[in-house]
């Protein structure tokens, strides 16, 4: 279980974070949905490693993570597929999969989740000897996905899986979230697609201008008014 | 007409392959950190003197590994002094810092040895003379064009097929992403100039032992001419570091022999301008976009 408290993070002088709590219980689809410039990123790259904290703390089974190294936390088992897909354009589908298990030394683990990265992407297997670079945006975002698994986290943090893909597209990866959630993975997904992501998440966070303004299951957020009126589009009744 | 030509073409070969290995250098830590490490052809003249130093008291034997292992430890104690502390820094302060570094270590030079010109020792075997087609050359030209190959291909195995390699290649693209993977980019930077040195002293060795004095300065004119020859290959790429070195050394050898000596430098040069007038990205550069 992931539980941050009072996360205070300031990028450049101005403050990004301001005393954040939340909490991701094992097994669950957690959302932290918000407007551009929310302070969302921020969130996952502090909780990573990439961005520095100020105050607060980030507690990962009881461990405190704040002031590790970035390769403790993800040997720790948290996987981050970063905004805008971010895969290594010119390695192969294969090497980006395989420099996602860079920290692991058991090989034979590794064929094995290799086998299940292609299952769940049966696109990325068609593909592996192709540069990532000449991917789609969707099979970017498959291998971006794929590329996380492959440290074989316990919890994976997705940064706006959905940004720039087609509608189709973006069912195919919600789809592939949960299918991973079902399989024992905890996964905190960020989203500006809020009813994407409301749907199928167990609990989810309301984060504007750095501060988290409403919290509830997906459901009850769904319904929310003031949730419909600023992230799912008012609706006429 | 061939008999003429031959010696100019086989010396050219010889030291394009040594301006090949250091070029190597000048375009592995550009493609990785982006940054012209000017301290480089210092590198490589320091190895030239630790050499004549370490000969003078010790056997060949030891000599030669203990030169590549201190010009690798310089190599890398040059980068943690004077780029690790900047990693966050704007590429200019970076850059400057790397010219202060040059300096640095060309003034300890002149400061330590005296600033005389001193004698490269020779090294048996390589040093020998040896007739190829009616012309007469040191064995250590024959040999460094090969040796060049050999050790580029070994580079280019490394980095296309070992785990090292691999983050070398994800770091060199995308630094943010590669931490995400868990790579140490500390450590991907080091093993960067680990190699660079490594070949910085190999290239110094056959270098010097062709032209038997090694001076603080001596090194100032090949270590550009590499860098000319990494730009004029397309900076960040080995292959074309490796092809630059060769075109230069042979095309300035040649010029030499057509009786143009003075004209050699220049060329180099003129080459640069043009390179970077026609197709600044050199011949197998690619066109980057700039790293966030």
């Amino acid at each position: 279980m992931l539980k941050i408290e009072n996360l205070k993070v300031s990028y450049g002088g101005i403050r990004a974070l301001r005393g954040i709590s939340l909490d991701v219980p094992d097994g669950k689809i957690v959302t932290l949905i918000g407007a551009n410039g929310a302070g969302k990123s921020t969130m996952l790259r502090s909780i990573t490693g990439l961005v520095k904290a100020e105050s607060g703390s980030i507690q990962w089974n009881g461990q405190e993570l704040l002031g590790k190294s970035i390769d403790r936390i993800v040997s720790a088992g948290i996987a981050l597929s970063p905004e805008g897909r971010r895969v290594f354009a010119d390695l192969t589908v294969l090497e980006n999969l395989k420099i996602g298990a860079y920290l692991r030394s058991d090989k034979a683990e590794i064929e094995r989740d290799l086998q299940w990265v292609y299952s769940l992407f049966p696109r990325l297997q068609e593909r592996s000897w192709q540069m990532a670079g000449t991917l789609s945006g969707g099979e970017q975002q498959m291998l971006a996905v794929g590329r996380a698994l492959m440290s074989r986290p316990k919890l994976m943090m997705l940064d706006e899986p959905s940004l720039g893909l087609a509608p189709l597209v973006v069912q195919d990866i919600f789809s592939i979230i949960r299918e991973i959630n079902k399989q024992g993975v905890t996964v905190l997904l960020i989203e500006q697609n809020a009813n994407m992501a409301l749907k199928i998440a167990d609990f989810a966070y309301v984060l504007e201008t750095g501060n988290i303004t409403l919290s509830g299951t997906g459901a009850e957020l769904l319904v929310n008014e003031k949730v419909k009126e600023a992230y799912l589009g008012k609706r006429k009744d | 007409m061939f008999a003429k030509i031959l010696p100019y073409l086989l010396a050219g070969i010889s030291v394009g392959g040594q301006y090949a290995l250091i070029a190597i250098g000048y375009t592995m830590v550009y493609g990785i950190l982006r940054l012209i490490n000017f301290a480089h052809g210092d590198i490589f003249t320091v190895a030239g003197f630790i050499m004549v130093y370490a000969a003078a008291s010790l056997p060949l034997t030891v000599s030669v590994p203990l030169v590549i292992i201190l010009t690798v430890i310089l190599g890398v104690m040059v980068e943690k002094v004077a780029y690790k502390p900047l990693r966050t820094a704007p590429r200019m302060s970076v850059m400057i810092s790397a010219i202060g570094m040059s300096y640095l270590l060309q003034n300890l030079m002149w400061y330590l040895t005296g600033g005389l010109a001193k004698q490269y020792p020779t090294l048996p075997w390589v040093s020998n003379t040896v007739t190829v087609l009616g012309c007469t050359t040191k064995r250590v030209t024959l040999i460094t064009p090969f040796l060049t190959v050999l050790l580029v291909v070994v580079l280019v195995l490394l980095i296309q097929k070992t785990r090292i390699g691999m983050a070398m290649r994800a770091a060199s693209r995308d630094f943010e992403t590669a931490q995400l993977m868990g790579i140490k980019i500390n450590n991907v930077i080091s093993f960067t100039f680990v190699v660079g040195s490594f070949l910085a002293a190999v290239g110094s060795m056959l270098y010097f032992s062709n032209y038997a004095t090694v001076s603080p300065t001596v090194g100032a004119m090949p270590g550009l001419k590499a860098f000319v020859a990494a730009v004029f290959g397309g900076i960040g790429s080995i292959p074309g570091a490796v092809i630059g070195g060769f075109v230069i050394g042979i095309c300035e050898s040649l010029i030499k022999g057509a009786g143009l000596t003075t004209f050699s430098d220049a060329f180099t040069f003129a080459l640069l301008i043009v390179i970077l007038a026609v197709k600044p990205t050199g011949l197998f550069g690619e066109n980057l976009t700039e790293k966030v």
